[in-house]
């Protein structure tokens, strides 16, 4: 064996907890803004639930769809809004057709898949030849699809593209009406599938978790036997073992008590098409596809010298994400009942990213967990700034203004920090390297 | 017939106009170590993209002569094809990815995927990772090389010399893997590290596997190579034994050039005024380290700054300019120079022509009027005229002055209105030294003056220089990878090694002191002969 006289230094506990916070600051700064918000706000905790889950199940899907590109060194994936469309023109196609509830919402994501499909394979051929500036591209990409897409709904249907329904169409006989109901058709296809009450589902989703996380405890003994590695260390099995048995046992407790919160309803249903999403997303990353992707998103020219076709698994990468972006938005509007046809997708993207960078996900790297924690942070800022702002200053304006500073602000200050991040790296790799002599 | 594993014959390539490589025969047996040695430029690397069938060679008109793969003749037009051969790289920067595990490097795109009923219903790349085989694998491989070194862990942040033994690792467990291509290995590794490098590489040539070995430490080719081809200006020189050479041979037959020297070298006396002082300079120029230089430059001369790539002497000049992080002294005329400020380096009137001529040197879609002024009228307030507070150019100066440097250093153009991007790289060069002049230096960088320029240009560019040396006793300090070139105008020869001066020569030193130099072997030469 060789020796060799440079040693792995382990780092410090100090270093480690600073980096701990340095690299969770952006999280860490909105929980403070939102526990203060929800101070000051004057709201109960039932109607924030009720709310928060509403919202959560709406838009958890769309920001989950933003991952994969990440991985893949695209960095944040702004033509989610060309995913939107295609789920947004999917919605009109199947209201046209008059088809509602669980078989219309199962119809309006296989409409949406091919235009998603061709959408994705354009934006991945259009990014591969502007690498470097996935985001920009991207951004720009977006706001050009709008008015093709404008264009098309405008003017082409019922002039070209034979729709009849007087439902989505003008009066004047051709386009598409500014704002669809969709009341009685795709409204609550999904959510309404399956609901419960939050505390039986808090009880039921705890045991559920005991049960996994036991499986878990059981081939864990076969899997290091077999050479495999650890599947999972004993602090976490424990740890989520204790938070599984409080969910349940607070699940049960809410049952037996006359809380309002036994009247807040989950769309378990909604949450398991996010689940599916979620344990889709952690496949992946244990495929061949996703040690591509890890691959090409450190280093495109490494990867291609190692042989992977570095275009085709970006392209890959595209579609994948605006496949499920067009999923997401159908699961969007079916919960919001009514869709703007000009409007609802304009601002997926900007708000979507906003939330994965608040919960810590940077341009090179983003998790599952991450996208929950945004998610929820993002969305409990929107509903509260507005009424802490009211209480506050006596200006519910205000609050608006906020949030729109927090959704752009944080994106610009993510990406600012980003390249400030990737400076004192470089720094500190040259100084390294004169520490040679 | 013979039992050569690789047999190239004949082969030559020639991009564009120039000939890089000519009539080269290169012949490995399985389990030799054949050192492959050059300057840069020498045609090393060319020789060994068109052994890997890289597109840089066949997207530019093929090359000439064959390869012969095990005794069978071979088509390689792309990678995947030497790769098919068992033909490998360890390459000289690392191809390694900072993110992944030692483990993952080593399979990258090789990675093994699970066999279960379950993957079975997966298509291609979904199918899932089989970490377990894969760390066995790797382990495997590391035992190889003999790096003691956990599997799990991840590339970022190991020592840089374990890299090179993960790349190793990386091509070992290739299955069928029969010559292994060594480019430079030892550059980035301290002296330890390379002896344990160079013990493994005969540990896998005594297990059958061929291995190329490029390199131009001389002593490392003494310890390790069976036989030693020495290719100069893309011609053969000799392949030789090593049981039949010595080092000081290997560095005569390396450099060893005709040189014409073209005007008498100036005496230097220690009355001549020293008109620049560096004391232990440093510059962080990224693969051109300076690690601390003293350096006394004298009034009139011309020095030249030779080594071979990434040894710091390109850094030396672009230190100084202050175009890189650098620090230390410098004394312009026994008044100290402040570091790192472009500005204040140009205002004392230095000057510096760069190496990096389309990047740093000029700007490629402005005319030839503006690039020549573009500094001097900056920095000396020159070519303008004011009116109030306003600053406006003064177009009949501009014109005046371009028209006299384009008859002066015969710039070849449809006149100076002429974009800088279409003219010829001789010419561009030119016009790289009107900008430099026209600032009245009187101390003058140049840096790989005559790089990418044909033979015609060159010697107009190195005339101009020397006219601008004694005419107008403008200071030179010329670094350039041709030796032959500084040794045909330069007074004096700096040669750099590892970031540091390893000695100075006058020109018309011998060919074995150059080659010593530039190999960093000089003294350990010479003091053997000593003792």
């Amino acid at each position: 064996m060789i020796k060799m006289n440079q040693v792995i230094k382990p780092r410090q506990l100090g270093v480690k907890i600073k980096e701990f916070f340095v690299s969770r600051m952006v999280t860490i700064v909105f929980i403070a803004i939102c526990l203060l918000c929800f101070r000051f706000a004057g709201l109960s905790f039932t109607f924030y639930m009720r709310d928060i889950i509403n919202r959560l199940s709406r838009n958890l899907f769309l920001i989950l769809a933003l991952i994969i590109p990440v991985l893949a060194g695209m960095g944040l994936n702004f033509a989610i809004v060309l995913g939107a469309m295609a789920g947004q023109i999917s919605v009109i196609i199947v209201t046209n057709m008059g088809i509602g509830g669980f078989p219309g919402f199962s119809l309006t994501l296989l409409i949406g898949l091919p235009f998603a499909l061709v959408f994705g394979y354009l934006i991945g051929k259009l990014l591969n030849k502007t690498k470097g500036q996935e985001m920009i591209t991207s951004l720009i990409a977006g706001f050009f699809a709008n008015g093709v897409y404008m264009f098309a709904l405008l003017i082409l249907v019922g002039t070209v593209i034979p729709l009849t329904n007087p439902v989505l169409l003008l009066s004047r006989g051709y386009g598409i009406k500014n704002t669809v109901d969709l009341q009685g058709g795709l409204k609550y296809s999904l959510d309404a599938l399956f609901q419960r009450p939050l505390p039986q589902t808090l009880f039921y989703g705890g045991l559920f978790f005991l049960l996994i996380l036991s499986i878990l405890l059981l081939i864990k003994k076969m899997y290091i036997k077999k050479g495999n590695g650890i599947l999972i260390s004993n602090a976490r099995l424990i740890g989520y073992g204790v938070l599984a048995l409080v969910i349940a046992v607070a699940g049960f407790l809410l049952q037996r008590s006359d809380s309002t919160l036994n009247t807040v309803n989950v769309p378990i249903a909604t949450f398991g098409f996010i689940a599916l999403l979620c344990l889709f997303n952690m496949f992946i990353v244990r495929t061949k596809l996703g040690q591509d992707f890890r691959a090409i998103g450190m280093n495109q020219h490494v990867a291609a010298t190692a042989g992977i076709n570095v275009n085709k698994t970006r392209v890959i990468a595209m579609v994948i994400s605006i496949v499920f972006s067009a999923w997401g938005q159908i699961i969007f509007l079916q919960n919001l009942g009514n869709l703007n046809t000009y409007g609802s997708h304009s601002q997926v993207g900007i708000f979507a990213i906003a939330a994965l960078l608040i919960g810590g996900a940077s341009v090179t790297k983003a998790t599952v967990g991450q996208g929950i924690l945004g998610a929820f942070l993002f969305h409990t800022l929107f509903m509260l700034s507005p009424m802490a702002g009211r209480n506050l200053l006596g200006d519910a304006q205000l609050g608006e203004y906020f949030r729109a500073f927090v959704a752009y602000g944080v994106i610009a200050l993510s990406l600012g920090m980003y390249a400030w991040k990737k400076q004192i790296q470089s720094s500190s790799a040259e100084e390294i390297e004169s520490d040679l002599d | 017939m013979n039992n050569y594993l690789l047999e190239m014959r004949g082969i030559g390539k020639v991009y564009g106009s120039t000939r890089v490589l000519n009539n080269i025969n290169l012949s490995v047996s399985p389990g030799e170590i054949h050192a492959l040695l050059g300057e840069n430029g020498a045609g090393k690397s060319t020789l060994m993209n068109i052994l890997f069938g890289m597109d840089v060679i066949h997207s530019t008109g093929g090359f000439e002569g064959e390869v012969f793969f095990d005794g069978v003749k071979r088509e390689i037009s792309k990678p995947a094809d030497a790769m098919e051969l068992g033909i490998g790289m360890v390459h000289q920067e690392f191809m390694l990815l900072p993110g992944f595990t030692v483990t993952e490097n080593i399979k990258l795109n090789r990675e093994i995927t699970k066999k279960n009923w379950l993957n079975k219903l997966f298509p291609g790349r979904l199918k899932s990772i089989d970490r377990g085989q894969m760390k066995r694998d790797a382990i495997k491989s590391l035992e190889a090389v003999g790096l003691g070194i956990d599997e799990w862990l991840p590339v970022q942040g190991l020592p840089v010399g374990y890299m090179q033994f993960i790349e190793i690792a990386r091509e070992l467990d290739k299955t069928g893997i029969k010559l292994l291509v060594f480019d430079e290995p030892t550059a980035v590794l301290t002296e330890e590290e390379a002896a344990g490098l160079l013990k493994s590489m005969q540990e896998i040539a005594n297990n059958g596997i061929a291995i190329l070995f490029i390199t131009h430490r001389l002593d490392e080719v003494m310890t390790v190579a069976h036989k030693i081809t020495i290719l100069r200006d893309g011609q053969l020189v000799d392949c030789l034994d090593k049981e039949n050479t010595s080092v000081a041979e290997l560095a005569r037959l390396m450099v060893g050039r005709e040189v014409k020297r073209v005007v008498q070298s100036r005496e230097l006396t220690d009355e001549t005024p020293t008109i620049l002082s560096i004391k232990n300079l440093k510059v962080k120029m990224p693969g051109e380290l300076v690690r601390g230089i003293d350096l006394e430059i004298k009034e009139g001369e011309i020095l030249g700054i030779g080594g071979l790539g990434g040894q710091g002497k390109i850094g030396v000049a672009n230190g100084i300019m202050g175009l890189y992080p650098a620090s230390g002294e410098v004394l312009l005329r026994g008044e100290k120079l402040p570091l790192n400020n472009p500005y204040n380096a140009l205002n004392s009137g230095l000057a510096m022509v760069s190496e990096d001529r389309r990047g740093v040197g000029l700007l490629l879609s402005s005319s030839i009027a503006e690039n020549i002024i573009l500094t001097a009228m900056h920095i000396n307030k020159q070519f303008v005229w004011k009116i109030g507070p306003l600053t406006l150019r003064s177009d009949r100066r501009i014109r005046e002055h371009t028209q006299k440097y384009i008859s002066q250093l015969d710039i070849r153009c449809t006149g100076m209105r002429q974009a800088v991007r279409s003219l010829s790289g001789g010419n561009q060069q030119k016009v790289c030294i009107a900008r430099a002049l026209t600032l009245n230096p009187s101390v003058l960088f140049v840096s790989e003056p005559t790089r990418g320029i044909d033979v015609g240009a060159k010697n107009i560019v190195l005339q101009t220089l020397i006219k601008l040396n004694r005419e107008q006793g403008i200071t030179i300090i010329m670094t350039s990878s041709e030796l032959a070139e500084l040794r045909s105008i330069c007074d004096r020869i700096v040669i750099m090694h590892k970031g540091k001066k390893a000695g100075i020569l006058s020109p018309d030193a011998s060919d074995v002191d150059f080659g010593l130099m530039m190999a960093g072997e000089y003294d350990q030469i010479k003091n053997k002969g000593a003792s």
